[in-house]
């Protein structure tokens, strides 16, 4: 075993990685990733950016922090850092999160139960810098050291560390090899968050020293508000491809679908993740035919943001989550909506319903419930007609951390399952125990260099393992499978998973969002709504 | 000064220090509850499973059943037997339930001479009555039980903290000093009360003696000493991570299971209004709080400039 890492090492001169990752090595996959054939590649960190990004940690490189270019530069951004940690810890700059974040300051106890429960740690083969408790920790001695000043009595209390740039530079990086899902917080025996801290220490260098990955802010949040969708589709050209995608779903189902737009007093202000628009425009149009077929009183808006549910800023910066919260909860006011319906999107669905719910005061308090829960009422309703032959190959669903652990919606995705789908295949573990798809928290949005590489060996591992355990006997090519993933972001990440290791091409293996297994199922729409294609 | 004169000082200083100690433990509690419970009310942060919450649903259209009754069925198990670390880390429950559970008894025995020496004082009469006999052996059985088995644990934990490498690179030198300082505290107070000769105080005479602030009792010296280490200990609990027992009950109650929604006209909406009039001072160009804006003027606006390092 090679020298154990601890949190001063990272203070260590940057330039060569902390952790260097064999992938040959790493913990073994089932059958038929456990083939020679069936190995992802993992591309090596291009040597230009080891040369001009700061922060070398391990093998890949999630932030591209430009290195400063000379030693004054570096303390002043030393400074920054120093500055946005007090900040982190008054009322009056982070009374969003002060409390959790001051209690798993303090009552760590540093027993490491939360690394087994990390699918990070465990896919990595156990490497320390990936504990969760090890972001914390670094953290924890930050906070003890210069914003308790607790001087030497601290030191021998909570630990030494030495800030320099290095250690910050690290810092930032490994403040993205977390995916938010808080398994880890669910381990701990005393409820610290070390799920939590990641958070935080994203805030920190967003909110203050303007650093964050440009997929989730300069390309996210920053457009999102700005154009009115982090995919950049203006109004105009989301009402666009609705419409075409209107006229192909008239086209395969037989029905005539029109979605309806800016419907004033409608039941329903159905947000989507607009990326489904345009990356697999089969979700939206399967809520369409639903929706139609049901005979509900629904609209969609071409308010600024409110046609996209997305709110990266969950992930990262508190102001940028406010912002897009309001702008979602204005849209359902303006509509005059009784509820707000949120689509196959986990993160939007969190951030609507739980995180933005004390924010949104007075008569934007309207109510906000999961897509999943309509759906299954409907379905358990008797709205549908509904066929399950003609969904009967194996299905397997994946459990959205941020719809299943960190909300509580557990059961109305199974209990359609269960009505349509006669092969449904429970992953182990399951439900809000179940693993983060390993594109949680942005990453799945995130390829820049060889990040994706990483995401699909380390964080995505036991996503992978499981989907595999799940269809174990039935990975032959002639039976087609179904993950059944109800959210964009985890999608996205499975969508990576399958193409990396060639299940598709090789086992048939296809994923997708539960309301095009509904739309398949339905008997008023003709046969063959799923297409048995890559995608 | 006589001998007699030194012990009856040394048995003051004693009482002196337990007493102190007492104090100590119920300030430093007092102080750290009061800094939870005065922080700013946050943003919803809940974690799932949450004891007598339906899997069928979001905030808007759960049920609560028996919310009470289910959270005790989770937290009695989970205080008492270390329920979560047993089915999350079983290595490390076995040495740390016995010592928590220790520590639990050993709580219950200083209770049980309280009253003991209380009822004693108040109430001579009942000296040889059925009720002090029964206190009588509940002392005996959970102090003997209860030093065994934190001391077994003590032991256990400091030997996991130092084999297990991983464990080792990322604790303190005070985790390590924790446990030694249990081990001394607890060691010295098992040696004292085996060593010490049939004629000189025991535990209950002492706890009888600091109730009556009775300075002329002679207290065996490794005996004195032990108390002395577990007053310390009790002092210096709760200045460090160890008060777990009170952050425990923020991060379930507080944080983990606080699932309460905002709504319109409530508390809770009150609150974060107030706070929403905060004047942040990011200094990040998206945000440009720099102490003139409110959170929500902040929030209501859309950001023209990008944070870029």
């Amino acid at each position: 075993m090679s020298r154990r890492l601890k949190p001063p090492d990272l203070a260590q001169p940057d330039g060569r990685p902390l952790l260097q990752i064999d992938p040959a090595g790493l913990p073994p996959l089932p059958y038929p990733c456990d083939q020679p054939e069936a190995r992802a590649p993992w591309a090596p960190l291009p040597e230009g950016v080891r040369r001009t990004c700061a922060g070398a940690l391990d093998d890949t490189c999630a932030v591209s922090i430009p290195r400063p270019k000379n030693r004054e530069e570096e303390e002043a951004w030393v400074l920054r850092f120093l500055s946005g940690l007090e900040k982190l810890f008054t009322r009056e700059n982070n009374w969003t999160f002060l409390q959790p974040l001051l209690l798993t300051m303090e009552h760590c106890a540093r027993c490491q139960t939360c690394s087994d429960a990390c699918h990070i740690y465990v896919a990595s083969g156990g490497q320390d810098v990936y504990r969760p408790v090890f972001r914390s920790e670094v953290l924890r001695r930050l906070y003890h050291k210069y914003v308790r000043r607790g001087g030497l009595r601290s030191a021998w209390q909570h630990g030494e560390i030495r800030l320099n740039w290095p250690l910050v530079a690290r810092l930032i990086e490994l403040a993205y090899r977390c995916n938010l899902c808080r398994r880890c917080a669910q381990a701990c025996p005393i409820g610290a968050d070390n799920g939590l801290v990641a958070h935080e220490l994203r805030k920190l260098f967003s909110q203050e020293m303007g650093i964050a990955p440009k997929e989730i802010h300069s390309r996210g949040s920053m457009l999102h508000l700005q154009a009115g969708s982090s995919t950049g589709m203006n109004p105009r050209a989301a009402r666009d491809n609705l419409e075409f995608i209107d006229e192909e779903m008239s086209e395969k189902t037989g029905m005539k679908i029109q979605t309806p737009w800016d419907v004033i007093g409608a039941d329903i202000l159905l947000i989507h993740n607009a990326g489904e628009i345009l990356a697999w425009p089969q979700n939206p149009g399967a809520f369409s035919v639903i929706f139609k077929t049901a005979g509900l009183s629904w609209t969609l808006s071409s308010e600024l943001c409110g046609y996209d549910a997305v709110n990266y800023g969950l992930w990262y910066d508190d102001a940028q989550f406010a912002r897009v919260a309001l702008r979602h909860a204005e849209a359902a006011r303006r509509l005059g909506v009784k509820k707000i319906v949120i689509g196959e999107c986990g993160h939007a669905h969190k951030s609507l319903s739980i995180t933005a719910d004390r924010l949104l005061t007075g008569d934007l308090n309207i109510p906000r419930e999961s897509s999943l829960i309509l759906l299954r009422d409907l379905v358990a309703g008797g709205r549908l007609r509904l066929d399950p032959s003609r969904n009967d190959f194996p299905v397997t669903l994946h459990d959205p951390c941020n719809i299943v652990r960190l909300m509580g919606v557990e059961a109305p995705q199974r209990d359609v399952l269960r009505r349509i789908c006669p092969q449904f295949h429970e992953m182990t573990p399951r439900g809000v125990h179940n693993y983060c798809c390993g594109g949680g928290s942005g990453f799945a949005i995130m390829s820049g260099h060889n990040f994706r590489d990483w995401r699909l060996h380390i964080s995505g591992r036991k996503k992978l393992e499981q989907i595999l355990n799940a269809f174990s006997g039935c990975m032959d090519p002639s039976i087609p499978k179904y993950v059944c993933a109800p959210c964009s972001n985890c999608k996205g990440q499975i969508r990576d998973l399958i193409a990396g290791y060639g299940l598709w091409d090789r086992h048939r293996l296809l994923y997708g969002g539960l309301a095009e297994l509904i739309v398949n199922a339905m008997s008023d729409v003709r046969p063959g709504f799923l297409e048995w294609s890559w995608h | 000064m006589s001998a007699v004169g030194v012990r009856i000082e040394m048995t003051l200083v004693l009482f002196v220090a337990v007493y102190a100690a007492l104090l100590v433990f119920l300030a430093a509690c007092a102080a750290r509850i009061r800094m939870y419970a005065r922080a700013p009310m946050h943003l919803r942060w809940e974690l799932y499973p949450i004891p007598g919450e339906t899997s069928g649903g979001d905030a808007a259209s759960r049920t609560r059943r028996s919310r009470l009754i289910a959270e005790l069925r989770f937290i009695v198990p989970e205080v008492l037997f270390l329920k979560g670390l047993r089915q999350h880390n079983r290595r490390l429950w076995r040495r740390s339930f016995p010592f928590h559970f220790g520590l639990y008894l050993l709580s219950v025995t200083v209770v049980l001479l309280a009253v003991g020496a209380a009822l004693g004082r108040l109430a001579p009469g009942l000296r040889i009555g059925p009720p002090v006999r029964i206190i009588y052996w509940m002392t005996s059985l959970s102090g003997t039980i209860g030093l065994t088995s934190a001391l077994a644990g003590a032991v256990g934990l400091l030997e996991r903290r130092w084999r297990d490498s991983g464990l080792r690179a990322i604790s303190t030198p005070a985790d390590f000093f924790n446990l030694v300082f249990f081990l001394l505290a607890f060691g010295a107070l098992a040696a004292g009360c085996l060593l010490r000769a049939p004629s000189e105080p025991g535990i209950r005479e002492i706890a009888a003696g600091l109730v009556a602030f009775d300075t002329a009792l002679r207290i065996p010296g490794v005996l004195a000493i032990g108390l002395l280490l577990c007053s310390c200990l009790c002092a210096y609990i709760p200045m460090t991570h160890m008060a777990h027992f009170i952050g425990k009950y923020f991060t379930y109650h507080a944080v983990l299971w606080d699932d309460a929604p905002g709504g319109r006209g409530g508390r809770i909406e009150a609150r974060v209004a107030e706070q929403l009039t905060f004047r942040p001072t990011w200094a990040a160009p998206h945000i440009s709080g720099g102490g003139a804006r409110t959170w929500a003027e902040i929030a209501s606006e859309r950001p023209q400039t990008e944070g870029k390092p």
